[in-house]
């Protein structure tokens, strides 16, 4: 594990006031900044001194960045929304209630207060031999030190790994998958929008990054229509002890029912690979059956076809199983 | 500009990892210059006829079309070519900012591309003539009398040509060299991924080994866009035109062969019997 050493490597701190001016600050400096929402992420790199960025954008002084508006069709969340203010805001717990629950599962309280809607869709891979500052793939060197016959990879990928084999920590992307968000990026090109799950990038496109965002882009906010509100949610993170965990793996679904019928259902997982997964096969199959238990075991067993454990986290495929059966069938049925 | 990228590794030695990628660029820039000072030598210099003054030659028992090249070497060829261009594309265009889904396509291609050299391997020792491709004593004294005659001294005109003029030889073994260094390392890299052919073994070397097979892929890998960009540019060069039909068709008309090729050195022997009119037998490669 990385020695923590205090003191942060020496940085030109940048604080913008407003979203062109990080944009542009962030473009002027490419690769040599380092653009901060809530600092969680940031100041363990920081402090390891493994990531030395010469600028930093502060994005804590953006105003526009913050708050969750109504829109024509659901609602937008500013980037720099705090995780406590989603999770405590009336219309996100009334019609979005899975990304309600999902923020609320997020580390501590502390933190929570601290961290932003933006920063935990875009924080890094927790992987510790990445985190401890070693040249795995991940860092631009040539090899996965967790993919290896005595690599602890217990909370690592069981799908989509490609010489790396880190998982996507977030717990609030699988809600946001399931609820069709839109992300919006501000580029040098002018404004961007992509759908939730295209946001995320799986080593085999780009070994370096869990997103698309490049030098020079900024996520502004989040916006979730309206097609899903008030559908029937579920989400459940497991994790290894209770308060101030990542997620071992976690589930989100959203369903519409007609007559306790499938209608319409979205599915995601997270943790289980490098990038969100939306569970589209599962989607197909469930849509149009009951949704109980067997539906769900149904839809567990499809769920991790194809899933590929490492020497330790075998115990990610009946846990995954379970969790998209409970999502589909609910937990008091599944069991 | 530092030519490899070094790391600290866990036990906290210094090991390569590759080469800096700002290497792609030195190897596009030296590719480019080749064709722009080649290009301007030949429209400025106008260099003479490379041979003495063309000799009445008997045409009898020449056919018009020439073979050169049989179906299989030319289906080996652009096999390899192709197998080239998806190596290239998949190794650099990430590195230059275009993010694709490049490993899988990378291996496989390095899988066709080192099939397709052991089968060249072996067809061009035992069914063709294997010596034509390598550089022999006429080739070096001509090598010599054209240098000579560049820097305006005296020296005999050079002979014609065998079958490959000896710009070709010497293309031929550095992309052999090349060639033979990433498909080497690549396969011991392989090792490294998921591929369903290896049992996957990142422990076959130490750190510093892995460093430097890194390295040697990366730097035969930069080498190979500028011969690549050079090749493809002489493939293109008028003058050179009637050499890439004949990869393509398998054939050189007469008048090329005679004008260019020392019918002694390269004998086109006349048809045992007669396949096809106005062919004749070579040794096909």
């Amino acid at each position: 594990m990385a020695v923590i050493r205090d003191v942060m490597p020496a940085f030109d701190l940048l604080q913008p006031g407003s979203a062109a001016d990080a944009q542009k600050l962030l473009e002027q400096n490419g690769e040599d900044a380092w653009v901060m929402a809530g600092g969680l992420d940031s100041f363990d790199w920081l402090k390891d001194r493994i990531k030395k960025p010469k600028v930093l954008v502060d994005l804590s002084g953006v105003e526009e960045l913050k708050g969750i508006r109504a829109t024509s069709d659901g609602v937008e969340i500013g980037a720099m929304t705090t995780l406590t203010e989603i999770a405590n805001h009336p219309a996100i717990q009334k019609d979005y209630g899975v990304l309600a629950q999902a923020v609320e599962l997020v580390a501590s309280p502390q933190i929570r207060n601290q961290g932003t809607l933006g920063g935990n869709v875009s924080q890094d891979a927790r992987c510790w031999y990445y985190r401890g500052g070693w040249p795995c793939y991940r860092a631009g060197g040539n090899i996965c030190y967790a993919d290896t016959p005595v690599g602890r990879n217990r909370e690592h990928a069981i799908f989509g790994a490609d010489r790396c084999v880190a998982v996507h920590p977030s717990d609030s992307a699988p809600a946001l998958i399931v609820l069709d968000a839109k992300f919006v990026m501000q580029t040098p090109k002018g404004e961007r929008v992509v759908a939730a799950e295209d946001y995320f990038v799986g080593p085999e496109t780009d070994i370096t990054r869990l997103n698309i965002l490049q030098p020079g882009d900024l996520l502004t906010a989040i916006r979730i229509p309206a097609t899903w509100a008030g559908a029937k949610f579920y989400f459940e993170k497991v994790r290894d002890r209770n308060v101030w965990d990542f997620p071992l793996m976690n589930v989100a679904s959203a369903m519409k029912l007609s007559g306790g019928t499938i209608s319409d259902i979205r599915i995601a997982v997270n943790a289980a690979a490098p990038k969100p997964m939306r569970l589209k096969a599962v989607e197909d199959a469930a849509r149009g059956k009951p949704a109980n238990a067997e539906t769900g075991e149904m839809a567990g067993k499809l769920a991790v076809e194809g899933a590929v454990p490492l020497q330790y986290n075998g115990y990610k495929i009946p846990l995954m199983r379970n969790l998209v059966k409970r999502a589909i069938a609910g937990e008091q049925e599944a069991a | 500009m530092r030519f490899i990228t070094w790391a600290t590794s866990p036990w906290g030695q210094s090991v390569p990892i590759h080469i800096a990628w700002g290497l792609i660029w030195v190897a596009v820039i030296a590719g480019l210059f080749f064709m722009i000072v080649h290009s301007l030598y030949l429209i400025v210099v106008k260099p003479p006829k490379r041979f003495a003054e063309r000799k009445v030659e008997a045409c009898e028992g020449i056919p018009e079309r020439v073979p050169r090249h049989s179906l299989a070497a030319r289906l080996f060829h652009w096999i390899m070519a192709a197998s080239m261009f998806t190596l290239l594309f998949t190794a650099f265009l990430p590195k230059v900012g275009i993010q694709f889904n490049w490993v899988l396509y990378h291996w496989l291609a390095g899988c066709v591309l080192t099939v397709s050299i052991l089968y060249h391997v072996v067809h061009a020792s035992f069914f063709l003539d294997f010596w034509s491709i390598w550089p022999d004593k006429t080739d070096l004294r001509d090598a010599m009398n054209r240098v000579r005659r560049f820097f305006g001294k005296e020296a005999r005109s050079p002979s014609k040509f065998a079958k490959y003029p000896l710009e070709n030889k010497l293309y031929h073994g550095a992309i052999m060299l090349t060639g033979l260094a990433v498909i080497v390392t690549g396969l011991f890299m392989m090792k490294r991924v998921q591929t369903g052919i290896f049992t996957r073994n990142p422990y076959l070397f130490s750190d510093m080994t892995w460093g430097l097979m890194y390295v040697l892929h990366g730097l035969a890998g930069v080498g190979l866009i500028a011969l690549v960009m050079v090749h493809v540019y002489m493939g293109i060069r008028p003058e050179k035109l009637p050499i890439t039909k004949s990869m393509i068709f398998g054939w050189m008309s007469r008048d090329v062969y005679l004008e260019e090729h020392d019918t002694g050195r390269w004998a086109v022997k006349a048809p045992a019997t007669k396949a096809k009119e106005g062919y004749a037998a070579g040794d096909g490669d």
